[in-house]
C-alpha cells in the first residue's frame, strides 16, 4: 500500500499549478460566469487545454489522448477544484468520446473523435424519454431503416445543454424482439437534421439547461450508428460506470466545503462568528469525514482501474456517496445565508444587497437536488450494487 | 499509488485466516470465552510459534519490524474470529509503549518476553472519573529513595485479569487533568501492594480494577522521561485506534457477509427475504458503510505510514465512522435477522457486542469528532 507522490508526480503537480495559474485568467474566470458568454467562454478554456495536451486525460494517445495515470489524475482533479476551475463539458470528452474509440468503426473515429478533441463539436445525450427514467431501457424512441437512413420518432427528455448542441448521442429503439434491452441502437444524429425540435425546460433554480428534444421523422444515416444495431445497451451501459464515477464530484466537493468554510467565518449570530458555533462545526465534520472516506474510496477505485479492473458497482458507490455529499454540503451553504437564501439573480451588486452568496447558495440548492437523480437515481444505484455486488 | 498488499503481507494475513478457519470456529470460541482465563495458553503460544507476537516490534529485539499495513492485516482477520488472546492489549498497547518508551534495558528485557509468548501485559490508564481523558490522572507516584511510591486505582484495565506485567500511567507533577507531569511505570503484577478485582466483559474479554497502595517501584521502573509521558500515551492510543479500526472492520464485514447469507437462505411469505427491495437497500447502505470504513482505514493507514505527516487528523476522523458505521451495520444485521439475531447461540450478538467495545475504547465517535473538530476549527 502506498499513495505517496514520486518526484515526477511532483512535477506534474507543480505543472498543473502554474498552468491553472496562466491559462484560466481572471477575464475568462469573469465570462465563464456570465450566461450569455458561457458557451464561448467554456470553449475557450477547453481549447486552451487542447493546446495543452490535457484535454483528454483518459483518451488512450493513440486517439490524443493523455492517457494519464490515477496519480496523475488524481492531482490533477485535487488541483482543479483547488483552483476553482470548471471542469470540462463531459458530453462529448467523457462520454461519446469513449464510447466512438472503443465501439466506432475507423470512419467514425476519425470523423468525429479530433472533432470533440478541438471542441468544434458540442454533444448532448438523449438517454431518458418522457416514459423511460429509471426504467431506462423502456425507451420508444424509434429508428427504422429505411434504405441507406435510419427514420427517427419520438422524444427525449432532460438532455442538459440540447440548446447549445450541434450533436446528441441518442439510445433508440430497432427492434422489439426479445428482451426490452436487446433492441436499443446507439445512434449519433446531427441536430441540424430536419425534424429536430428543442423544447426549453426551466427548472426550480429558473434557470434553462435542460430541454426536451423532438424527432419527427428524422434521417440518420446508417453510418452514424455505432457497433451493431441491437447491442446499444451494452454501449451505453460501459458509459453509464464511467459517467457515475465523474459524477462522485469528490474533488469540487473539496472545494464547495473549503469555500463553505470560508462563509462561516463571515456569517455572524447573535455577534457569535458561525465557523465557531459547536453544532455548526459539528454539521461540517459529519460531512467532512464523509468526504475524507469517499476520497479514498475513488482513489481505490481508480487504482484498481490502472490495474485492468473495470469501474463496475463501485461507481454507484461513488455516485451515491458523492451527490449525498453534495447535496448536504448545499443545505448547509443554504442554511448559512440565512434570509438571504431566497435571493433571486440581480442587477443590484452584493455591497448594496448586503450579501455574497445568497443567490449562489439557492441555485446550488435547488438545481442541486438533480444530482440524486440524474446519471441514474441513487435508489436505481442501490437496485445495481444489490444486484451486481450483493448477488441480491 | 497501490492499495496492493506485499507477499509478505498476504502471507500474514492468510495466516491468521487459517488458524481461524482451522482452530477457532464459534464454537472453539464460545468454550475459550466460558474457560477460568477467557483465553486459551495454548493458542498464544501457537501464536508465538507463527512469530504473531513478533510483528511490530524492531528486527534487534526479535521482532519482525513490521508497519502499520501489517497490524492492519493482522488485526482485520482477529476482528473476524472475535480472536479472545490479548493480542491487542499484549503486543499494540503494553508493546507499543516499550517500543516507544522503554529505555534499550527495558525493551532487551521484555520485547523477547512477550516474541517468545512469555509475557502477557496491560496497559492500565483509565480510571473512575477520567472517562475517555487520558491526561485525567490521579494515581500518583511520588518519589521515594531512589524509586517511587504508588498509590491509586485503575479501572477496566483490558487484560487485567490475566497480565503478569503492567504499564501504569500514574501523576508525579501537575494537577489533575494536566498533560504535563504524567510518567509511565513497568512492573510485576503481582506486586505488593496491588489488589486486584477480576470480571469479565460482554465481549468475553477478562478485565480487573487494580488498587495500588504504597507500592514501590525502584529507579528503573519509570518508563521512558519522567512527566512527559503524555506525548507517547497519545501516540500509541492513536496507533492502537488504527488497529482496532481494522479489527471493527473485520467484524463489519463478518457482519454483512453473514447477514447477506441469511437473507438468501430464511424465507417468508414463501420467498427469501432478500428479495425485498425494502431489505436490498439497507444491505447497500450497510455494504456503503463498510467500504467508507475501509477507505478511512486504509488513509489512516497510508499516512501513519509516510511518518512525516501527522496522521492525528485523519485517525479522529477514522474513529469517528467506525462508531457511526459499526453501530449502522451491527444495528442492522441484528435487524435482518430478526429473533434469531438476539440469541446468544448465534455469532451475530457476539460481533455486534465486539464492536461496541472497540467503539468505548480510547473514545467513542463523538469524543474524537471533537477532537477532529479542534484540529478542524483552531
Amino acid at each position: 500500500m502506498d499513495t505517496s507522490f514520486a518526484p515526477e508526480d511532483m512535477a506534474f503537480r507543480d505543472e498543473v499549478r502554474a498552468f491553472f495559474a496562466d491559462a484560466y485568467d481572471d477575464e475568462l474566470r469573469a465570462r465563464l460566469q456570465h450566461p450569455t458568454e458561457y458557451r464561448e467562454a467554456i470553449i475557450d478554456w477547453q481549447r486552451r487545454l487542447y493546446d495543452k495536451g490535457w484535454i483528454a486525460p483518459g483518451w488512450p494517445k493513440e486517439y490524443g489522448g493523455a492517457e494519464w495515470t490515477p496519480t496523475q489524475n488524481f492531482i490533477y482533479e485535487t488541483e482543479r477544484a483547488a483552483a476553482g476551475v470548471r471542469d470540462v463539458i463531459p458530453f462529448g470528452l467523457k462520454m461519446v468520446g469513449p464510447v466512438i474509440y472503443t465501439f466506432g468503426n475507423d470512419e467514425q473515429k476519425a470523423r468525429f473523435l479530433p472533432r470533440i478533441l478541438r471542441s468544434e463539436d458540442w454533444w448532448c445525450q438523449g438517454y431518458s424519454e418522457p416514459g423511460a427514467g429509471s426504467d431506462l431501457a423502456a425507451l420508444k424512441t424509434r429508428a427504422d431503416l429505411d434504405g441507406d437512413a435510419y427514420v427517427v420518432n419520438g422524444a427525449k427528455i432532460w438532455t442538459t445543454y440540447a440548446q447549445h448542441s450541434d450533436w446528441i448521442f441518442c439510445l433508440v429503439r430497432t427492434s422489439n424482439e426479445g428482451k426490452k434491452q436487446q433492441g436499443i441502437s446507439f445512434l449519433l444524429i446531427d441536430m441540424a437534421s430536419e425534424g429536430v425540435k428543442v423544447n426549453p425546460i426551466t427548472t426550480i433554480d429558473n434557470h434553462h439547461s435542460l430541454n426536451e428534444v423532438e424527432f419527427n421523422n428524422v434521417r440518420v444515416p446508417v453510418a452514424n450508428l455505432i457497433g451493431e444495431q441491437d447491442k446499444g445497451w451494452t454501449y451505453a451501459k460501459a458509459l453509464l460506470a464511467h459517467e457515475r464515477t465523474s459524477i462522485a464530484g469528490v474533488a469540487d466537493s473539496r472545494r464547495a466545503l473549503a469555500e463553505l468554510r470560508r462563509f462561516a467565518e463571515q456569517e455572524v449570530n447573535a455577534g457569535k462568528r458561525k465557523i465557531d458555533d459547536p453544532l455548526f462545526q459539528k454539521r461540517l465534520s459529519d460531512i467532512e469525514i464523509e468526504l475524507m472516506a469517499l476520497e479514498y474510496t475513488d482513489l481505490r477505485v481508480l487504482a484498481s482501474v490502472a490495474a485492468g479492473g473495470a469501474p463496475g458497482a463501485e461507481s454507484s458507490l461513488l455516485k451515491i456517496k458523492g451527490t449525498e455529499i453534495q447535496q448536504a454540503i448545499q443545505g448547509l451553504r443554504m442554511d448559512l445565508a440565512g434570509y438571504y437564501q431566497g435571493v433571486l439573480p440581480t442587477d443590484l451588486d452584493p455591497q448594496a444587497l448586503g450579501h455574497e452568496f445568497g443567490s449562489s447558495a439557492r441555485q446550488a440548492y435547488m438545481y442541486g437536488r438533480a444530482a440524486t437523480i440524474y446519471g441514474g437515481s441513487n435508489e436505481v444505484q442501490k437496485n445495481i450494487i444489490a444486484k451486481a455486488v450483493l448477488g441480491l | 499509488m497501490n492499495f496492493d498488499f506485499s507477499e509478505e503481507q498476504v502471507m500474514l494475513r492468510d495466516s491468521v485466516a487459517r488458524f481461524i478457519q482451522d482452530d477457532y470456529s464459534f464454537d472453539a470460541r464460545r468454550k475459550i470465552a466460558a474457560s477460568d482465563t477467557g483465553m486459551s495458553a495454548e493458542h498464544w503460544q501457537t501464536f508465538a510459534e507463527l512469530g504473531w507476537l513478533s510483528v511490530p516490534f524492531a528486527e534487534e529485539h526479535g521482532g519482525f519490524g513490521g508497519g502499520p499495513v501489517d497490524v492492519m492485516v493482522m488485526m482485520e482477520e482477529f476482528g473476524k474470529g472475535m480472536v479472545l488472546e490479548p493480542y491487542f492489549a499484549t503486543v499494540i498497547l503494553f508493546g507499543g509503549l516499550l517500543q516507544r518508551a522503554g529505555s534499550t534495558e527495558q525493551q532487551a528485557t521484555y520485547i523477547p518476553r512477550i516474541v517468545e509468548g512469555n509475557c502477557l501485559g496491560a496497559f492500565a490508564f483509565t480510571e473512575r472519573q477520567s472517562r475517555y481523558e487520558l491526561a485525567d490522572v490521579k494515581t500518583t507516584a511520588t518519589p521515594d529513595g531512589d524509586g517511587f511510591v504508588l498509590n491509586g486505582e485503575k479501572v477496566v484495565v483490558y487484560n487485567g485479569a490475566n497480565a503478569d506485567t503492567l504499564i501504569v500511567a500514574a501523576r508525579t507533577g501537575g494537577e489533575q487533568c494536566d498533560e504535563d507531569g504524567i510518567s509511565l511505570f513497568i512492573l510485576d503484577a503481582g506486586a505488593a501492594g496491588i489488589d486486584r478485582m477480576s470480571y469479565a466483559l460482554m465481549d468475553g474479554q477478562r478485565a480487573a480494577n487494580l488498587v495500588f497502595k504504597d507500592v514501590r517501584l525502584p529507579a528503573d521502573a519509570l518508563l521512558g522521561e519522567k512527566d512527559k509521558a503524555y506525548p507517547v500515551m497519545s501516540w500509541v492510543v492513536l496507533e492502537a485506534c488504527v488497529a482496532l479500526a481494522a479489527e471493527g472492520l473485520g467484524i463489519m464485514g463478518q457482519l454483512n457477509t453473514k447477514t447477506l447469507e441469511y437473507t438468501k437462505q430464511r424465507e417468508q411469505f414463501g420467498v427469501p427475504i432478500g428479495s425485498f427491495q425494502a431489505l436490498q437497500h439497507r444491505m447497500v447502505d450497510t455494504f456503503m458503510s463498510y467500504e467508507q470504513t475501509k477507505s478511512l482505514l486504509y488513509r489512516a493507514v497510508c499516512t501513519l505510514e509516510k511518518e512525516d505527516e501527522d496522521p492525528a487528523r485523519d485517525i479522529h476522523a477514522l474513529k469517528v465512522m467506525l462508531d457511526r458505521a459499526g453501530r449502522h451495520v451491527h444495528s442492522e444485521a441484528i435487524q435482518l435477522h430478526g429473533g434469531m439475531g438476539l440469541t446468544d447461540e448465534m455469532d451475530i450478538a457476539h460481533y455486534a457486542k465486539r464492536l461496541m467495545m472497540i467503539n468505548a475504547t480510547f473514545g467513542d465517535g463523538d469524543h474524537h469528532q471533537a477532537q477532529f473538530n479542534a484540529l478542524s476549527f483552531a
